[in-house]
């Protein structure tokens, strides 16, 4: 096995893995604060907010996370009828992925609050807070520590997932892989520090998991 | 202060209120007795409207509960609630749960709320607790920071869901006499409640409810010692 060349191809990986993170980071953190927005209209009583976000989460849950970057990236300058800018596959990964955890996360933070007791809430609304206030200062810091697992393991899904970004000709760490295989003609050892290289990720993001979920089950609800 | 008419209230299709009538006046303290499943919480519930009644009127104050244009949350500023189960707020420290309605509600500063919430626990006899977590005190300190807690917003009214029934029996004393010390100061309260020695002491009225209907109403004297309905009779005979 050529050794040589997988060594050789580390520093253009490395490249391609830091726009893996970005992608990823970018899309988590904007997903976050969408699933946080739509877990909220998913609990409301009111159903002109409760509906489209179900809508939304079954849509982005219940189709492959490939079709939805095509529909973006091609689709949508079609149907929307604009001239997409240079950078149009970047900014269209960013959104497939952002909306496609954002559903995923809207799940986790609805469960989330969902397992705080009614107790809560009724405390709250007694003591005169609106329903926004109990929200705010009762039930989501609560929610919060018992979301951080779940999170986790939605990053490690999603670094894992922005791989099919390569299809808009993303190059992130797969893409990147991919084209020195077409010069190379040597799939294994590329491929297989490829897949190294997302094991030390999600290898550390996991093990950071876990010590935040260790150290919140220590001071429990707190 | 509380006028209740005909009160109605159905889970679906379980009636579980059917039509409840109630004058409670300042600075009165109502008991309410019952066997389980009578609806008291439903109807200590209704009176903050955690629940919301199906039909019937319910007066706080002067203020129509059920007016849609009457804000729910300046009600329930002037009535404060404590559970049987505490709902402490877990995450945050006794002093914190005590201060958090006054400034986020109120809008008091935080020097003064924190003022007033040591005050309040010095009340409730645990001044030494402020910075304890809820999981830390027994259930007996956990309910009086509950009382403090509601007191805070300088309610009016004071409802209490069976405050003493999930604490150990050497617990109850220590959440009486907060309460007893509340009722001498002139707190109108509904209580609901098992504690008969609690009812004779500071109850002014005793409310015997039973399958969504007030049965016998009477001073503590006259229910415990001479029911009439035999409802009354029954339950008594079975707690006491
Ligand atoms: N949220 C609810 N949904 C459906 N049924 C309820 C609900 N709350 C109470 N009930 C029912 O209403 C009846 C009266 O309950 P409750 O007011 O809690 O009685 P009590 O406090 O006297 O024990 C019970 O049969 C109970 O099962
Ligand atoms: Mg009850």
């Amino acid at each position: 096995m050529n050794w040589q060349l997988s060594i050789s191809s580390i520093p253009d990986l490395l490249q391609g893995a830091i726009l893996t993170i970005e992608l990823t980071a970018v899309a988590v953190s904007s997903g976050t604060i969408i699933g946080l927005l739509m877990a909220m209209c998913r609990l409301s009583k009111r159903k002109f907010l409760s509906v489209p976000s179900a809508v939304y989460v079954d849509f982005f849950r219940g189709t492959p996370l490939l079709v939805q970057l095509l529909l973006i990236g091609y689709g949508a300058p079609q149907v929307l009828n604009f001239q997409a800018p240079d950078n149009w596959f970047y900014i269209a990964s960013i959104i497939a992925l952002a909306l496609n955890s954002g559903a995923y996360i809207t799940e986790i933070f609805r469960a989330g609050i969902q397992s705080i007791d009614r107790g809560q809430s009724e405390a709250a609304r007694s003591l005169g807070m609106s329903q926004t206030q109990s929200m705010l200062y009762v039930i989501l810091p609560q929610a919060v520590k018992r979301v951080i697992p779940p999170l986790g393991n939605e990053f490690i899904a999603m670094l894992k997932d922005s791989s099919l970004v390569s299809v808009l000709a993303i190059q992130e760490l797969l893409l990147s892989g991919k084209i020195i295989v077409g010069r190379t003609y040597q799939p294994f050892p590329v491929y297989i520090m490829v897949a190294l290289i997302y094991l030390v990720m999600t290898f550390i993001i996991s093990r950071f998991v876990n010590y935040t979920e260790r150290r919140f089950a220590k001071n429990d609800i707190r | 202060m509380i006028s209740v008419k005909n009160l109605h209230k159905y889970f679906g299709k379980l009636e579980v209120l059917k039509g409840v009538d109630a004058q409670i006046a300042e600075k009165e303290v109502v008991v309410v007795i019952g066997p389980s499943g009578s609806g008291k919480s439903t109807f200590l519930r209704c009176l903050n409207k955690l629940e919301e009644a199906t039909s019937g009127e319910i007066i706080i104050d002067g203020i129509p509960l059920n007016d849609n244009a009457t804000n729910i949350n300046m009600i329930r500023r002037e009535v404060g609630m404590v559970f049987q189960r505490f709902n402490l707020f877990p995450h945050k420290t006794a002093l914190k749960n005590i201060e958090l309605a006054p400034i986020k509600v109120r809008g008091q500063g935080r020097q003064e709320a924190e003022q007033k919430a040591r005050e309040l626990l010095r009340k409730v006899g645990l001044e030494d607790k402020a910075d304890v977590y809820p999981d830390q005190l027994s259930g007996g300190q956990q309910q009086r920071v509950a009382i403090a807690r509601a007191l805070a917003m300088h309610p009016k009214i004071m409802l209490f869901d069976e405050p003493t029934s999930a604490l150990d029996p050497e617990m109850v004393g220590e959440v009486l006499t907060v309460m007893k010390n509340l009722a001498r100061e002139g707190m109108t309260m509904v209580v609901v409640t098992h504690e008969m020695g609690f009812a004779r002491e500071v109850g002014d009225r005793v409310l015997f409810m039973d399958e969504g209907i007030i049965v016998e109403e009477g001073s503590p004297e006259e229910i415990f010692s001479n029911p009439k309905n035999p409802r009354t009779q029954s339950f008594l005979s079975k707690i006491l």
